[in-house]
């Protein structure tokens, strides 16, 4: 039972690949991407997580020894701020391959063929 | 002791990047570029300094002043050792070189490319001076945002929007890999700073949480560096870049995964992978090997000049990868020489080729047939850069390379000069003969594959002048670049001090002392190699076999009819399925991407855990 | 290479990833168990050094406030990507009857609703910036809300007025500032507390507004480039769906 966010970390991350890789529309290979990043998010809040420990706040709540790791919190930030913007700029070129293309099938943009 | 100026290489672009956005409004094209190459050059002149000093003693600067208490920290630092302080300079040297070719006549979206190309010099730089783990990566993703963004640059054009796409899927997911590779080195020791974090391993060893996270670390530095099979995206990336975004590319971006592999080696795992050495440097010169025959070979098939030359630093990066994967300081010593000729080269034939794509709205071989006549002096600078590469004794990318045979020989792996001299013979090769037909009208004019040749075409416009007239900086800034080529081994006591620089790179147990505890290390001298009558005959030997290679290429045809079928076709079916595999649709890489890292793992955890 | 190959491909290599990372986490300590140093040392010192009681954000803004400059520039870096990529292009107008056509008219309980939703957003957004030393919450966080305010705008079907009140190019300017802000921040902890990022504003009283040193500086500049980026990256899109057209007229 210990072991279960860990392995819901693997399945994301091995599904949201699958994701990219079979994905026909270009807005589902991005939403894939976002599940593999999720993956990184459930593996770093596991690891920091303490059974029993608080939020890692000192103010408003009773002072209690144990509290959560906030450390892991700071870099699953800085990962779904990364994530954020890099959609984005995808998105983008999303937009404008639809235009270009008059599709979103990765299959149908044709030019950079060897 | 520890300079004050540490940070500022890293922040001065961001300043003045942000300066930029603030005045777009009000902003002219000669301030832009003004003060754009004013900010670059400054952190030219700051990375000089701090390389001097690090060259004398490397040092640790800690951000917030979080300094280390009983060699444990919390805060981040900046871990200046010589190699990595000059890193750092050749990357500002490239983009300075970038911003003066492209200074008035680039078409920059009212200083978008200026801040965009700051913001992509900042990260290289602060990529090669952090001493931690999460910042590393943090650097890494900076430079892939700002990359895929100018990768995307000429939106008109159908292939940059693909180009882009695949580099930015590519690199996320390689990004996501290296996350949960760091989560578990956290987990383990509860360290982000590296050196803190290669302590804890020397005490607790390898077992198989250590082997994974290293494979996914690895894997996705090797990424970014363009290695078999995970390399597909940089063929297409470099196709449709902007040209003075090409040089950075392939000058010192993928070269930068290639730096981070060495580093996370030998600061983190040198200790738990000590006794499987041999193992794991075998397992990283198969990877190099593959990556550079594969390299070769597609280098010499292309006729788009642009995916050439990618495929030609992509031979490169696996003669990288054998010398760091050889684990040793002197061959780290010969990649660090080989990086700076080769970036210095590759860049000055990117803006050449950035001559051609403005003259004659073309970068296909065959369409620029004979073309190149009016424009002798290009000519020359390719024939020059063709021959460098193909490692023209003394200069530095032949220095290197003895640097490279001479270990790879003492370590053992003595066949490893073939498959180097492959790579020189190939991508010199290439260019030798992409000269000899533009420039001389050698060789016929045509030949199958008219589909490259439509994407070889450009109707936007990079560049907003008249195209019969050349801008005197297009062709002054190679010059300069391969001017520093020729001077860079020639400078007396530059290679020794990198053997020296490396020497301090690999010293594993001192890069906790000096880092976490700022102790000064006395270092033992290096006794400098010397350059032998071997060495001279490789190189030699390259250079002739590029020239006859080029001419094959040229005139060849009437030999290559008389191929006997049964070798024939199966060779070219071979080749056939080979280029079919760069096919352009973003779930084929990712599909090469996924079995690339669950091989690697696979063999990883087998033989080292 | 064909659809089946691909899939056929991944079909072997992706469990096989799986199985890699699975055995590499089987390494990890158990769920709930963590007990390593760095937490640890964070907890404990941040209060009595800082004087700051929200260690996320004390983390984010002090100890590790290099990573969040790399952040923030990583956000700065891919709103001028976006804007990069979709600016106009030759043959291509923004045309603003088609905007006008394309959002229809609202009710008056939507318009009504949005008009309260504005006020609140902008309090709720101000109050988690400057209080992110404090509480839950901080530049990043309070910048969105922020962000959502104007977007409440568009949500009552008001979205060439809500051009109008925040031009491209103030926001823009905006958000460079807050860049700027926080990289000034760190120089002012090198000239006035010799390094780089050092906290050198007084730590005051713990749980008052004014403490924590710079922290709620930190947190204003970057709530204020947040902000800025989002309704920079929102308006680009927008713009794309609504104003965009080719030049003869036709939808792109």
């Amino acid at each position: 039972m210990s072991f279960l966010p860990y392995a819901v970390a693997a399945w994301l991350f091995g599904v949201g690949l699958w994701g990219v890789v079979s994905s026909r529309h270009m807005v589902r290979t991005i939403i894939s991407l976002a599940v593999v990043q999720s993956a990184t998010y459930v593996l770093l809040l596991a690891i920091g997580y303490r059974s029993g420990g608080q939020a890692p706040i000192a103010a408003d709540i009773p002072p209690v020894a144990k509290l959560v790791d906030p450390t892991v919190q700071v870099l699953v930030l800085t990962d779904v701020v990364i994530e954020a913007t890099v959609s984005a700029l995808l998105l983008a070129l999303v937009i404008q391959a639809h235009k270009r293309f008059g599709s979103v099938d990765p299959s149908d943009l044709r030019p950079l063929r060897d | 002791m520890v300079p004050h100026v540490t940070a500022l290489p890293v922040v001065v672009p961001f300043i003045t990047a942000a300066v930029l956005v603030i005045l777009r409004p009000l902003s002219r094209r000669w301030v832009n570029d003004a003060v754009s190459i004013a900010g670059v050059t400054t952190v030219i002149v700051l990375c000089a300094i701090l390389l001097e000093r690090s060259a004398r003693r490397p040092f640790a600067y800690w951000m917030g002043g979080f300094k280390p208490v009983h060699d444990v920290t919390i805060g981040i630092s900046l871990s200046l050792d010589p190699l990595g302080a000059g890193l750092a300079l050749f990357s500002a040297v490239l983009v300075l070189a970038s911003l003066a070719y492209s200074a008035h006549y680039f078409d920059a979206v009212d200083g978008l490319f200026h801040a965009l190309m700051l913001l992509f010099g900042a990260a290289m730089v602060g990529f090669s001076l952090t001493g931690d783990l999460f910042n590393l990566i943090v650097f890494f993703e900076l430079m892939g945002a700002a990359a895929y963004a100018l990768t995307g640059y000429l939106i008109e054009e159908r292939a940059p929007i693909q180009g882009a796409i695949n580099f930015a899927i590519t690199n996320s997911i390689a990004g996501y890999a290296m996350f949960i590779g760091v989560a578990l080195l956290y987990a383990r020791t509860g360290a982000l700073n590296m050196a803190q974090i290669g302590l804890a391993l020397d005490r607790h060893g390898a077992d198989p949480l250590v082997v994974v996270a290293m494979v996914l670390l690895f894997i996705g530095f090797l990424t970014k560096a363009a290695a078999v099979p995970v390399h597909f995206w940089l063929a297409d990336a470099h196709a449709v870049a902007p040209v003075p975004v090409c040089v950075l590319f392939s000058g010192v971006m993928i070269e930068l995964g290639v730096y981070a592999v060495a580093r996370l080696y030998w600061v983190i795992f040198a200790g738990p992978m000590h006794p499987h050495m041999a193992a794991l440097r075998a397992i990283l010169v198969a990877v190099g090997v593959v990556t550079a025959l594969l390299g070769a070979l597609m280098c010499f098939q292309q006729r788009h000049i642009k995916r050439l030359l990618a495929f030609s630093s992509i031979a490169h990066i696996g003669v990288f990868i054998c010398g760091i994967g050889l684990l040793s300081a002197r061959a780290l010593a010969g990649v660090a020489v080989y990086v700076v000729g080769q970036g210095l080269t590759k860049g000055a034939l990117f803006m050449t080729t950035g001559v051609l794509l403005h003259r004659f709205k073309t970068v296909d071989e065959y369409e620029l047939h004979g073309r190149g006549r009016e424009i002798p002096v290009v000519g020359v600078l390719l024939a020059i850069g063709g021959l460098m590469l193909a490692a023209l004794p003394p200069f530095t990318l032949f220095a290197g390379k003895s640097l490279l045979e001479d270990s790879a020989a003492s370590a053992g792996y003595g066949w490893l000069i073939v498959v180097f001299v492959i790579a020189s013979v190939a991508t010199g090769a290439a260019i030798l003969r992409v000269t000899g037909r533009v420039f001389l009208g050698c060789g016929p004019a045509d030949a199958p594959g008219a589909g490259q040749a439509r994407a070889a075409r450009v109707t936007e416009e990079e560049m907003q002048d008249r195209p019969d007239h050349t801008p005197p900086m297009m062709v002054v800034v190679p010059v300069l670049l391969l001017v520093l080529t020729v001077a860079v081994a020639l400078i007396p006591g530059a290679v020794p001090a990198v053997e020296e620089a490396a020497a301090r790179f690999t010293d594993h147990a001192a890069y906790a002392r000096w880092v976490l505890a700022g102790q000064a290390v006395h270092w033992p001298a290096v006794a400098p190699s010397h350059i032998s009558a071997a060495d001279v005959l490789y190189s030699a030997g390259s250079v002739l076999g590029a020239v006859v290679l080029a001419a094959f290429g040229l005139f060849g045809r009437p030999l290559r009819r008389r191929v006997p079928a049964a070798i024939g076709v199966p060779w070219l079916r071979a080749l056939h399925t080979l280029r079919d595999l760069h096919s352009g649709h973003i779930g084929d890489y990712i599909a090469w991407w996924t079995a690339g890292t669950s091989l690697l793992g696979a063999i990883c955890l087998l033989t080292l855990a | 290479m064909s659809r089946r190959a691909r899939l056929t491909l991944f079909a072997i290599a992706g469990p096989g990833l799986a199985a890699v990372l699975i055995i590499g986490f089987r390494g990890l300590p158990a769920f709930g168990d963590y007990h390593d140093v760095y937490g640890l040392v964070v907890n404990g010192v941040e209060l009595s050094m800082r004087h700051a009681t929200d260690y996320v954000t004390a983390l984010n803004f002090d100890v590790r406030a290099f990573d969040t400059l790399g952040e923030e520039y990583i956000l700065f870096a891919s709103v001028l990507g976006v804007t990069l990529l979709l600016r106009v292009m030759r043959g291509e107008d923004e045309e603003y009857r088609a905007a006008e056509h394309g959002m229809s008219g609202s009710s008056d309980a939507v318009r009504l609703a949005a008009l309260l939703l504005i006020p609140s957003l902008i309090a709720l957004g101000v109050y988690l910036v400057i209080h992110g030393a404090l509480t839950p919450g901080g530049g990043f966080q309070g910048g969105i809300v922020l962000a959502a305010a104007p977007a409440a705008i568009l949500i009552a079907g008001r979205y060439l007025e809500l051009k109008v009140l925040c031009p491209t190019r103030a926001i823009e300017a905006a958000e460079g500032i807050g860049a700027l802000g926080y990289c000034l921040l760190g120089l002012g902890g090198l000239i006035f507390a010799s390094v780089y990022f050092k906290n050198f504003l007084p730590a005051g009283n713990p749980g008052q507004l004014l403490s924590a040193g710079f922290m709620p500086l930190n947190s204003i500049a970057v709530g204020l480039e947040v902000m800025g980026a989002f309704l920079i990256v929102w308006t680009a899109f927008l713009d794309q769906a609504l104003l965009v057209r080719r030049r003869t007229g036709e939808a792109t």
